[in-house]
């Protein structure tokens, strides 16, 4: 058909078709800036060295040489059997310590199972840390004193919760930040992608940190991922995507510190990929030597976050031998005075069963309660048929 | 046991009949009302007023922050209600439908259910969810599940029901007030249903966890929840004509389970159905067919009988008719607990 080069007056009411669509949709952000680096942040062995306090450097040490003390004796306690299990951060100290200090009284901090050095970092009771993985009861803190949520099992879970947490506390008008912390296997799970997209929708004071140690116990990243990096997934979302050196102590500081300063300030929330290792297994359970080489660790140990902090110290003239000995004595008799308080066995009460599943316990519990305690009581009282005291078993 | 009075609606459509959908809303609004930390969160719940037009009306009276248009993602939305729980709001979070929420099933079992026990008692969970149940409108697939087993498995979890509009109203109020997570499910068949109840008229608010007798009887108990009271109401009254008197319990609250109402009632007519729509395979008749059996042995003239929806996934809705247990096959049950030993 010839093309006809007049306008056709359409009839009223007809629809007109337009080559460019009308305006439901628009960009509204421009991807650029929210894009992560190519190559992580580092300030150890760069200039950038030189500008961080002296203060903060000696702190971050202190914690990294304790943290590193806390993994080998906690890992060490599950051997005694005092630990039912303990994941291991040997390798991801830096990010676990910073993750903590960025953080105002105030704030919350949202951490996963492998999180038990942030949270003993943030300052809680290292046995009341280890509650959950000794076994005697599920948490052992009270969340709400010390804005610290329960070390969450479940992969990505507690991520919507911080979103929640932070969300409400700007509905409140406090300026309170959330820091969730979350592995590079847990952003495959659907909460991820859900927590990310609600804090962005909702502009949520929320800082989302993924400590990337290599594996999902024995996946490695290739097998979890295609994207670029963990960073860059921030960008489907509208937020910052920050790549950084997570074996790099003060880099850590700076980049979440930087990440919580937007997020309090209301410029919404923030992807943080910590690029590190974990050098032990997966936990003391795992057998790490089924999946990687001993060259791999060999190669990340060369890049570990204390002795990389220690480097520079020295460098700098501000940690000497007698310096590297007093902090591990320091964090030696840290150890001993856990090891001590876990040695002791823990008093459980067995009624505590059925004291915490409703705030008034059904007449069904009442009942389960009341059979408990009968047993209990029976086996408390000295046995009346003893073996050959006759009776037909 | 406490009377509230609801704000008065408008005077004209105070001494209209009210419904199902219309004694929610107002639960809601007095609730929020009266509570600042009391939040509607879900998939269209703001502009919309939800697809069932439940929370009609909330976003434009009290804000956007009150009641919330969410992204679309159960689990998020189911997660975000746990953080702001634990930041001192009461959530009250709309699943759009049954099957719509499984994705938040996750949340509901990890965390909703267990943050008080695993806290011991620190942390509580005062999240109400909304969530549309059962068959018998027509819906496609995915949009008629009775989920009810599933929540009813879930230690941690109260599950409520209402059959009537008197009832939406107080379940709800008494569901948000409740320091623990309720899992509260709407009949969506007797969303249009009507009362002479209007939602300016005081109302009644009991702690969730009691039965009512609906339709005293002597001669059998038919229990039930939800959208089956009124199967079980229409078939009491047929079944007049063949000389049975038959009470009806209604349940409310299947987590708590009212045994003492239920047991009562099955010692003194010696007979029981329970009658419900879900699956009977692993539905919850089979769980209070064994409460009444554990408890009445002495006083059953008859085994406790099932009527339940078959064990298939729900059925298109052109077949719908056939799976739903209907007042015949109800009167079938009750004709045979004219049960004898040896037949
Ligand atoms: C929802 C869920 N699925 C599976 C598991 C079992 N699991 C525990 S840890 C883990 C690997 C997690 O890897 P990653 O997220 O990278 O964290 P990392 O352990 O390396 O810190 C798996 C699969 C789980 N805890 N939760």
């Amino acid at each position: 058909m010839k093309k006809s080069s007049t306008t056709v007056q359409e009839p009223p009411g007809a629809v007109v078709h337009r080559t460019t669509p009308p305006p439901v949709w628009q960009p509204r952000t421009d991807p650029a800036p929210l894009l992560p680096d190519r190559e992580p942040y580092r300030v150890l062995g760069t200039e950038a060295a030189g500008d961080v306090d002296p203060e903060l450097l000696r702190r971050l040490y202190a914690e990294l040489v304790r943290g590193r003390r806390f993994n080998a004796q906690a890992t060490a306690l599950t051997k005694q059997g005092r630990l039912a299990v303990y994941p291991s951060s040997t390798g991801q100290e830096a990010c676990e310590v910073a993750a903590a200090l960025v953080l105002q009284e105030r704030d919350w901090l949202f951490p996963s199972y492998r999180d038990t050095l942030a949270v003993v970092a943030r300052g809680l009771d290292p046995v009341q840390a280890l509650t959950l993985l000794r076994g005697d009861w599920h948490t052992g803190y009270d969340p709400r004193e010390h804005r610290i949520a329960p070390l969450s099992t479940p992969l990505a879970t507690q991520l919507p919760h911080a979103v929640g947490l932070a969300h409400a506390a700007r509905l409140k008008g406090d300026d309170v930040v959330a820091l969730a912390m979350v592995g590079d296997g847990g952003t495959s799970e659907g909460d991820f992608h859900e927590a990310l997209n609600f804090a962005a929708v909702w502009q949520a004071p929320v800082v989302f940190l993924v400590q990337n140690n290599g594996f999902a116990i024995s996946v490695p990243l290739a097998k979890q991922t295609a994207a670029p990096s963990l960073a860059h997934k921030a960008v489907g979302y509208g937020m910052p995507g920050r790549l950084v050196d997570g074996n790099d102590a003060p880099a850590m500081h700076a980049v979440l510190s930087e990440a919580v300063r937007r997020a309090r300030s209301g410029g919404g929330p923030t992807l943080v990929e910590a690029v590190t290792y974990r050098l032990d297994a997966h936990t003391n359970a795992d057998d790490a030597t089924r999946y990687r080489g001993d060259g791999e660790v060999e190669a990340w140990r060369a890049h570990d976050p204390v002795r990389l902090l220690e480097h520079e110290l020295t460098e700098r003239g501000m940690l000497d031998r007698d310096g590297i000995s007093k902090a591990a004595d320091d964090a030696d008799a840290m150890a001993a005075r856990l090891r001590d308080r876990m040695n002791a066995d823990p008093e459980l009460d067995p009624m505590d069963l059925f004291a915490h599943v409703y705030a008034e316990q059904t007449s069904q519990l009442r009942e389960q309660a009341a059979l408990l305690r009968a047993e209990l009581d029976a086996s408390a009282e000295p046995a009346d048929d003893a073996p050959g005291q006759g009776g037909t078993r | 046991m406490t009377t509230v009075a609801p704000r008065a609606a408008g005077s004209a459509k105070a001494a209209k009949p009210a419904t199902m959908a219309q004694a929610l809303r107002q639960a809601m609004r007095d609730a929020m009302a009266e509570d600042p930390t009391v939040h509607i969160l879900g998939e269209d719940v703001g502009t919309l007023g939800g697809v069932f037009r439940v929370t009609d009306g909330l976003a434009a009276e009290f804000g956007d922050d009150r009641c919330t248009d969410t992204p679309l993602a159960e689990a998020g939305i189911l997660g975000a209600a746990v953080g702001m729980a634990m930041y001192g709001l009461r959530p009250v979070v709309e699943m759009q439908f049954d099957a719509f929420a499984y994705p938040a099933f996750e949340q509901l079992a990890s965390h909703v259910a267990k943050t008080r026990n695993r806290t011991r008692g620190a942390l509580p969970l005062p999240i109400t969810i909304r969530i549309p149940y059962g068959g018998g409108i027509g819906g496609v697939e995915h949009h008629s599940d009775s989920s009810e087993a599933y929540y009813m498995a879930t230690p941690g979890l109260h599950v409520v029901t209402p059959a009537t509009v008197e009832d939406a109203y107080g379940l709800l109020r008494a569901s948000i007030a409740s320091d623990d997570p309720v899992v509260f499910l709407e009949p969506k068949r007797l969303y249009w249903s009507k009362s002479q109840w209007s939602p300016g008229a005081p109302a009644t608010v009991e702690p969730i966890g009691r039965a009512v007798v609906r339709r005293p009887g002597r001669s059998a108990t038919l229990v039930t929840y939800g959208p089956s009271l009124t199967v079980c109401l229409e078939a009491a009254e047929a079944a007049r004509a063949e000389g049975w008197d038959l009470e009806v319990v209604d349940l409310r609250s299947l987590v708590p389970f009212d045994d003492e109402t239920v047991v009562a009632s099955v010692r003194r007519t010696g007979r029981a159905v329970v009658v419900h729509e879900s699956q009977g395979f692993g539905g919850p008749g089979g769980e209070i067919a064994a409460r009444i059996t554990e408890r009445c042995f002495h006083h059953l003239e008859a085994p406790v009988l099932r009527v339940a929806g078959f064990d298939i996934p729900y059925p298109p809705p052109m077949l719908e008719q056939h799976h739903l247990p209907g007042v015949d096959r109800v009167l079938d049950a009750v004709a045979r607990l004219q049960w004898e030993a040896d037949s």
